[in-house]
């Protein structure tokens, strides 16, 4: 093996040079207080491309709700490291807000103790229907106790306001939480066809959104929330670059540390275990793999990475906004970063996200500059008179671009830039 | 009384409104589901598209209505089914084709589906541009007040309601007699029991996924152009119309056309019921007895802001009692 020569791999080694040109020219030509925010927005998005690029690379697992995710971990990472809220807790809202979670307690132990009926005799069917009952009971009564407690918080003290915790507690709970919604949704349907988690996870974003939008005591909904606290120095004491330079390698740190991991857990043999699931699943559980279990894992360190990501670019932004989170942008840019840059592959996925985070910053000013072109075109030599709103219509091209972009990969390149390497070990 | 008619305006019509929707979108997701094997994510934006190539025609001869008496959207529906099937069977053949083709797993098909819903979002933005528009330009919509005995107020049905409840029971119908009496209809059910028993005995596969592609577009169009019609269009409204058509495909049974049915119909009540304010039901209890309890203004089980709630926990609580479906279906 010493006599072999020197094998760069050309693939890689291009597509870096290429990308890193590419940083250098926004950094010359844009500046570097912009050019270090877009670094940081693609470090916190390749966390979450990183998410993604385990379940489907590794486990061939289809989320179609990466959006509902980062929302829970910005929602977190708000919910943490926001300063508290004099308003509320110095008035009686916190001991009336307790009731309320005793109360849910107790309805739960209700509903359980009904559902646990069986054992005193009753019979299954009985059974049903005397849980369902008391659960609609419990599910009123709390509905009626919490109303007036949550508006009175919102008229008082608007929201309940932060923790004042350190922020990287506030990004742990929100890939834990994100995490344990995962579990949730992982539960139910991973021994069930593919298409249905799709199906589910692209329902519980859209209910995740719905109640950051609408429980204006928890999050103040459309009013939104600024400024979020930075993990690193704000801009203003220590400048924008050098505040952001900071920031990127708070996130770089992340990277390398879960890349890390992620590598040796590839190639350790849970790693193994993990492709002969997705290979092959029949014959991996007829070798006694718990093909559900080791699912169940993938799905929710995925949607762990998804929070984790999610939680440091909404401290990034420093505004929670529930209404900012939509699915282009959320959920399928991640989608192509990962399909461009290899499912499976976390190299890959990381160039991948890079590549398509910079065309997709870029193509916006480009879209707006191929309409003016258009529009002053069609003005002096058909007299055309366009309409004043085709800058906002000229951005829903990107809409149509992204779903070109994933029907041509699927279709020319469904391995990627740079397809998965399969290790082999002898 | 005044409860009842209430609760007729509420809960059945708009249920039943909802319903035929869904069911419409349904049929042709679960048809899609049983003879290709993938969930098709670009369903809610083919009925967009339909009611978009209604309004480009309505805008184009705004008069045709007035001629026969019936609002010109639901003249030019027929025209825009037969364009959106055309646009479904040419989607098929460049988008999803190639990958079937290449023997993929259904689930890569499922992101193709995602990939021309973008597609689709992003033209129909791209022209039609992101605000709501009314798809009657030139006329209004008429509303139909009929009186109900015993009571002052009045049950109100809109002219697009009754187009689709007409609409529906036509398509249902005709699908029925197509599935059950002719030989494409058989072949199809064939395909969809098992693909490979229908292709060695001589069923042309490619004929009958073009048919499915012709029925479930044209279903869709028709679908989108009614809403549409009875509310607005809306560009961006696929993400909040695709999850209640699974919903009702899964419930229904996947593969089971019938189950379909009554799987929209079953989460297009279930929405209704759930938003509904059962207050009012309670009130003349309440009036007969006003000590025996307090009833408080708003007794619904979630607002209008968590409608979408429902359908998953429709789709949640299905997916754990009963994978199959309530008609058992044949893919789990």
């Amino acid at each position: 093996m010493s006599n072999m020569p020197l094998n760069l791999p050309v693939r890689e080694t291009t597509l870096i040079a290429i990308v890193t040109v590419a940083v250098l020219f926004i950094f010359m030509s844009f500046g570097s207080a912009y050019g270090t925010r877009m670094l940081v927005e693609a470090a916190c998005y390749a966390i979450i491309a990183l998410g993604l690029t385990i379940q489907w690379g590794y486990g061939g697992q289809f989320n179609a709700g990466v959006m509902g995710f980062v929302a829970l971990g910005g929602f977190c990472a708000m919910l943490f490291s926001m300063p508290t809220n004099p308003a509320f807790w110095d008035s009686e809202l916190p001991a009336q807000l307790g009731g309320v979670f005793l109360k849910v307690l107790f309805g739960i132990a209700l509903v359980v103790a009904a559902s646990q009926s069986y054992r005193l005799g009753l019979s299954k069917k009985l059974r049903t229907a005397l849980t369902i009952v008391v659960a609609i009971i419990v599910y009123f009564t709390i509905k009626v106790n919490f109303m007036p407690v949550a508006a009175a918080i919102e008229e008082q003290a608007g929201y309940i306001g932060g923790l004042s915790l350190p922020v990287w507690t506030g990004w742990l709970a929100g890939a834990v939480l994100a995490g344990f919604v995962g579990y949730f949704i992982g539960h139910i349907c991973l021994g069930l066809r593919s298409d249905y988690l799709a199906i589910a996870t692209l329902g519980v974003a859209e209910i995740i959104k719905a109640v950051l939008k609408n429980e204006d005591w928890l999050t103040r909904g459309t009013a939104t929330v600024s400024p979020l606290p930075w993990p690193v120095p704000q801009p203003i004491d220590v400048g924008f670059v050098m505040a952001r330079a900071l920031y990127l390698s708070v996130t770089a740190v992340m990277i390398v540390a879960i890349f890390f991991l992620l590598h040796r857990a590839y190639h350790a043999p849970w790693g193994r275990m993990i492709r002969a699931i997705r290979d092959n699943e029949v014959s991996a559980a007829a070798m006694g793999k718990n093909v559900n279990k080791r699912n169940l894992e993938i799905f929710v360190l995925g949607c762990f990475l998804m929070g984790l990501g999610g939680a440091a670019l909404g401290s990034f932004n420093g505004i929670f906004d529930p209404q900012g989170y939509i699915p282009l942008n959320h959920t399928f840019l991640v989608l192509v970063m990962v399909i461009l840059g290899g499912p499976g592959n976390n190299l890959g996925t990381i160039i991948g996200t890079l590549v398509v985070y910079i065309i997709w910053i870029m193509s916006e000013p480009l879209a707006l500059w191929l309409l003016q072109v258009f529009t002053s075109i069609g003005s002096s030599v058909f007299d055309w008179d366009a309409p004043s709103n085709l800058s906002s219509r000229a951005l829903q091209a990107r809409v149509f671009s992204i779903g070109l972009l994933i029907a041509l990969v699927l279709r020319y390149a469904p391995k990627g830039l740079l397809p998965e390497k399969v290790p082999h070990h002898n | 009384m005044n409860e009842l008619v209430f609760f007729i305006n509420n809960v059945l019509i708009s249920g039943a409104v909802a319903g035929s929707i869904y069911a419409m979108g349904a049929i042709g997701v679960t048809l899609v589901f049983s003879i290709m094997r993938f969930a098709h994510f670009a369903h809610a934006d083919m009925m967009t598209l339909g009611a978009f190539v209604v309004f480009i025609l309505t805008a184009m001869f705004p008069g045709v209505g007035a001629v026969v008496g019936l609002p010109t959207a639901f003249v030019m529906l027929p025209l825009a089914m037969a364009v959106t099937a055309v646009a479904a069977v040419g989607i098929d053949k460049t988008f999803y084709k190639p990958l079937r083709e290449h023997n993929v797993k259904p689930i890569v098909i499922v992101i193709g589906s995602l990939g021309v819903t973008l597609m689709l979002q992003g033209l129909i933005r791209l022209f039609a541009g992101t605000s709501s528009r009314s798809l009657y330009i030139e006329e209004t919509k008429r509303i139909f007040r009929i009186d109900f005995p015993f009571s002052d107020s009045r049950v109100v049905v809109t002219e697009p309601q009754l187009l689709l409840f007409v609409v529906t029971v036509v398509a249902v119908v005709s699908l029925h007699l197509f599935l059950n009496r002719s030989r494409l209809g058989k072949a199809m059910r064939a395909m969809s029991d098992n693909p490979d028993l229908a292709r060695v005995s001589g069923i042309n596969t490619n004929t009958v996924i073009m048919v499915t592609w012709i029925i479930a577009g044209s279903l869709a169009a028709a679908a989108g152009t009614l809403l549409s019609l009875d509310v607005t269009l809306k560009p961006d409204l696929s993400f909040f119309l695709l999850l209640p058509i699974f919903a009702a495909a899964i419930v229904g049974g996947v593969g089971h056309p019938y189950g379909a049915i009554a799987g929209g119909f079953v989460v297009g009540f279930a929405e209704t019921l759930a938003v509904f304010n059962w207050a009012v039901i309670l009130r003349p209890l309440h009036r007969a007895f006003p000590d025996l309890f307090e009833l408080p203004a708003n007794l619904s089980f979630v607002g209008t802001e968590y409608k979408i709630v429902v359908p998953f926990f429709i789709l949640i609580a299905i997916l754990v009692w009963r994978p199959t479906g309530l008609f058992k279906g044949k893919i789990i």
